[in-house]
């Protein structure tokens, strides 16, 4: 057997080992380095329709992303889905003005929203709302949409 | 007739009865666990032997995992376009799931067969009884540092093996099938949540270490002190803590993901 000294420093490695793995997982596999809800501050948004939005999904500034959504409720007197937006403290100089839609990243991605700055000089703070908003679209509804205008102008030509 | 229910009823009995021992036996480690913390030098032999020399297999099968769930996941998701997406699903299906259980199954084998065997022998050549005689309570000089090591052990093992994975992932798919480097990783750092996942996997692996430990140990204890008896008691361990592992991950990845 080794003697003693040699196993406390081979078992201490090891530890160390463990606990960089969990850092490694921690800093370069999970959201940690890269966005973290402290410091951050809430935005609400109302939608009509907020598609296949989820909590966690990215909310984004320009294609940046500048943090997440934390919560969807539903408000029973206006019908409306009310969004949380946690956004990163740096990203502070959002005007009151900006406006609010959900995209949908490539054709089958997930849904985020995006916000578009406006021309205002107050800034959003703690629990303000994003008033302008613009509802998911809904790729049946389009679909619908187009083929009943096909149908319609199909009906006239003849 | 009346003597199979009579066999099937002390089959039932038997079984309760070593339910109980085991938690007895669970009971007394526990409370042997502040004499190993005074005595600090048993505890690192026992890390030493039944952590860093599994250390070895859990790397390599860490890498080849990771490295075969590149290959795979890339042929499934190139037909959708969605190679990119690679880093995600190497990521997530290591820390939730494969990282905690394949690990403590490789370490059921490698150390909780080890252990069995060890206090298996112990206690058929009388050593355990010896060390009663001399007033040496064996469950707090031989049980307890090796239940406490494996229970340290194993989240460490566990972490280490999905990062391996993580890095086998990462060569094959960008270094062999040239999956882009930058997007393998900010879509791993994008949908892999630390709490969420990380954490998670964590908390499956510290209750794998605890039943897998808590069985290896036990069997070893229980055994019946003759050649035979060891060898069944490590088979026992094996084959029980597999099915512990597997259903107690059911159980804890309903809790956790299954929004039930």
């Amino acid at each position: 057997m080794h003697n003693s000294k040699t196993v406390e420093i081979i078992v201490g490695l090891f530890v160390a080992l463990g606990i960089a793995a969990l850092f490694m997982l921690a800093m370069k596999v999970s959201n940690l380095s890269t966005f973290s809800g402290e410091g951050g501050y809430i935005v609400t948004a109302r939608f009509e329709n907020i598609g296949g939005l989820k909590v966690r999904s990215p909310v984004t500034v320009a294609g940046v992303r500048v943090g997440r959504i934390s919560n969807i409720s539903f408000d029973n007197t206006t019908y409306e889905a009310v969004v949380s937006m946690n956004i990163s403290g740096q990203y502070n100089t959002l005007p009151t003005d900006t406006s609010a839609s959900i995209f949908t990243a490539g054709l089958l991605g997930e849904q985020y929203v995006s916000l578009e700055p406006g021309g205002d000089e107050k800034f959003l703070k703690q629990d303000g709302e994003v008033r302008l908003t613009q509802s998911a679209i809904v790729l049946e509804q389009v679909i619908g949409q187009f083929l009943y205008s096909q149908a319609e102008g199909g009906g006239d030509a003849k | 007739m009346i003597d199979t229910i009579r066999k099937l009823g002390k089959w039932g009995l038997s079984g309760f009865e070593r339910l109980g021992r085991g938690h007895i036996f669970l009971f007394h480690i526990l409370t042997g666990i502040p004499s190993v913390l005074v005595r600090f030098g048993l505890l690192v032999q026992q890390m030493f032997s039944v952590g860093v020399l599994s250390l070895l297999i859990i790397v390599v099968s860490g890498l080849f995992v990771g490295m075969v769930l590149g290959l795979q996941g890339y042929n499934t998701l190139v037909d959708f376009g969605a190679e990119q997406s690679l880093g995600v699903v190497v990521a997530l299906s290591l820390v939730r799931e494969l990282g905690p259980v394949v690990a403590s199954l490789l370490f059921a084998g490698r150390a909780g067969s080890a252990l069995t065997a060890e206090i298996g022998l112990m206690k058929s050549t009388e050593q355990l009884s010896g060390m009663e005689m001399m007033a040496v309570d064996p469950i707090k000089r031989i049980i307890a540092p090796r239940f406490l090591a494996g229970f340290i052990s194993l989240p460490l093992l566990a972490t280490i093996f999905s990062a391996i994975g993580v890095i086998g992932g990462f060569f094959v798919g960008v270094g062999l099938l040239g999956v882009d480097d930058g997007a393998f990783w900010s879509q791993m750092q994008a949908k892999v949540d630390f709490n969420e996942d990380i954490m998670n996997g964590v908390i499956k692996s510290i209750v794998f270490g605890f039943v897998v430990t808590w069985i290896a140990v036990f069997e070893g204890y229980d055994c019946v002190p003759t050649s035979e008896g060891v060898s069944r008691a490590t088979t026992r361990t094996v084959v029980h803590s597999a099915l512990a592992i597997l259903g107690l991950d059911f159980v804890l990845t309903a809790l956790m993901f299954g929004n039930i």
